[in-house]
């Protein structure tokens, strides 16, 4: 047994599903600790590594946007399986945010509206069967998987985002201070 | 008459109130907050969203409606009451579209500070995302009615301050809304003004003046730096 190795990293990933890559880079917000992040741990999948599926069991999984398509919903599930603690940050992935303001318009009227009315009178909504469906609303994402913890924010800040990281990485519950709660 | 004839005890602090004030107002005017959101101290209380959910000889009561009595045992500042406090925000937030980002309310809404106040991180609940629509026919005021939550505060104003009763509340259950007294239902078809009480009491971005706004950055709004429970304790309900 070698007693002088280093305690094992703690495996953190993230994902984005329908957002504007805001949170993620309120991530890269937390500027210089990010250097004492990687101290104690590893980041596997995430958009900053271009790792597209876990390698191993994650312990901290962070995940921003909203479900808008098929494909959200697919990869939100494999990632939920994936992590020990799934953290829903950000407006859209806890309550639809941005994307969800076209939850009062037809998924069909919306396409037809934004691609339809070509001068030429032919409707261009796209039909590539590779491109992943859009669902009827958009969700978020504790309507589909168990969420464990919620950042709020839109985005929340880097410092709000550090608050939870080091809060839950050393045993407490985590808890933003007052000026890092909010919702916009 | 002893100090136990007009006084009751909040969290165990002794708190005096004058004859037929309620326990809100009584500690309200000792400084000490009890999360309240359809009460407001210029009209009598509605004690209808129930926020100021209190317990009160061991029965749950609103504050905003219980008179104060001699030598009640009030408790507030609960883990329990806060629960149920957070389940009602949580309620009133997927019943409408409160999409805080996009609102002009946003930093000095009611609704939003004490889902802080009371650490509300998520809607927790399956939202409605119901239809309900804008009405930016007024030149100098819009309605949003995506936030309304139907406290009725403009109703009273309206009725019982501007003496115009605009504002009035129909349907029921679900189907609760608020309708704009004008042959066209539209705010811009009635002597809606500025200067009306109704154009001051709403406490969300249901009813929000033109032409203001994000003129006041994230930082310097109302309750960017302190909560509602000492914001409003210190102005005193502005
Ligand atoms: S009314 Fe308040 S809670 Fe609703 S969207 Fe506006 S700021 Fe947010
Ligand atoms: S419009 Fe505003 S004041 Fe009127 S009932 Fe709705 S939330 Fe209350
Ligand atoms: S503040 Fe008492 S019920 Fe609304």
């Amino acid at each position: 047994m070698n007693t002088s190795s280093a305690p094992r990293k703690i495996r953190i990933a993230t994902a984005t599903l329908g957002g504007c890559f805001g949170c993620h880079m309120s991530l890269l917000d937390i500027d210089e600790r990010l250097l004492a992040l990687v101290e104690i741990a590893e980041l596997d999948r995430s958009p900053l590594t271009d790792i597209k599926h876990c390698g191993a069991k994650i312990d901290i999984g962070l995940i921003e946007g909203a479900l808008c398509n098929a494909e959200n919903v697919h990869v939100l599930r494999e990632f939920r399986a994936n992590c020990k603690f799934l953290v829903a940050v950000g407006a859209c992935a806890i309550n639809g945010g941005l994307p969800a303001q076209r939850n009062r318009f037809d998924v069909g009227d919306i396409l037809s509206k934004v691609y339809g009315d070509a001068p030429d009178g032919r409707s261009r909504v796209p039909d590539d069967p590779e491109l992943p469906l859009l669902l009827d609303k958009v969700y978020p994402i504790h309507d589909v998987v168990r969420v464990d913890y919620f950042i709020p924010g839109c985005p929340p800040s880097g410092d709000a985002l550090w608050k939870f990281l080091t809060d839950l990485i050393g045993g407490r519950t985590p808890r933003l201070d007052y000026p890092q709660f909010h919702f916009d | 008459m002893s100090d136990s004839d007009s006084s009751f005890t909040l969290d165990g602090r002794i708190i005096a109130f004058a004859p037929g004030q309620t326990i809100l107002a009584a500690a309200t005017a000792a400084g000490v907050y009890i999360p309240h959101l359809c009460a407001h101290p210029d009209f009598p209380p509605h004690g209808s969203c129930k926020l100021c959910t209190v317990t009160v000889n061991g029965r749950d009561g609103s504050a905003c409606t219980i008179q104060a009595a001699p030598g009640q045992e009030v408790r507030s500042d609960t883990p329990e009451l806060h629960e149920i406090r957070r389940v009602l925000l949580q309620m009133l937030f997927v019943e409408g579209n409160h999409f805080c980002p996009g609102c002009e309310k946003s930093g000095r809404c009611k609704l939003q500070a004490l889902a802080y106040e009371i650490e509300m991180l998520s809607p927790h609940f399956v939202q409605f995302f119901p239809h309900r629509e804008i009405d930016a026919s007024h030149p100098e005021f819009f309605l949003d009615f995506n936030r309304c939550i139907m406290c009725e505060l403009c109703v009273r104003a309206s009725r019982d301050v501007d003496g115009k009763n605009i504002f009035a509340l129909a349907g029921r259950g679900r189907e609760s809304h608020i309708i704009v007294n004008s042959p066209s239902g539209k705010l811009g078809d009635t002597d809606f003004a500025a200067t009306d009480k109704a154009a001051e009491v709403c406490p969300v971005g249901a009813i929000l003046r033109k032409e203001i706004g994000f003129a006041t950055p994230i930082g310097a709004r109302l309750y960017d730096h302190a909560p509602i429970s000492r914001v409003d304790l210190a102005g005193q309900e502005k």
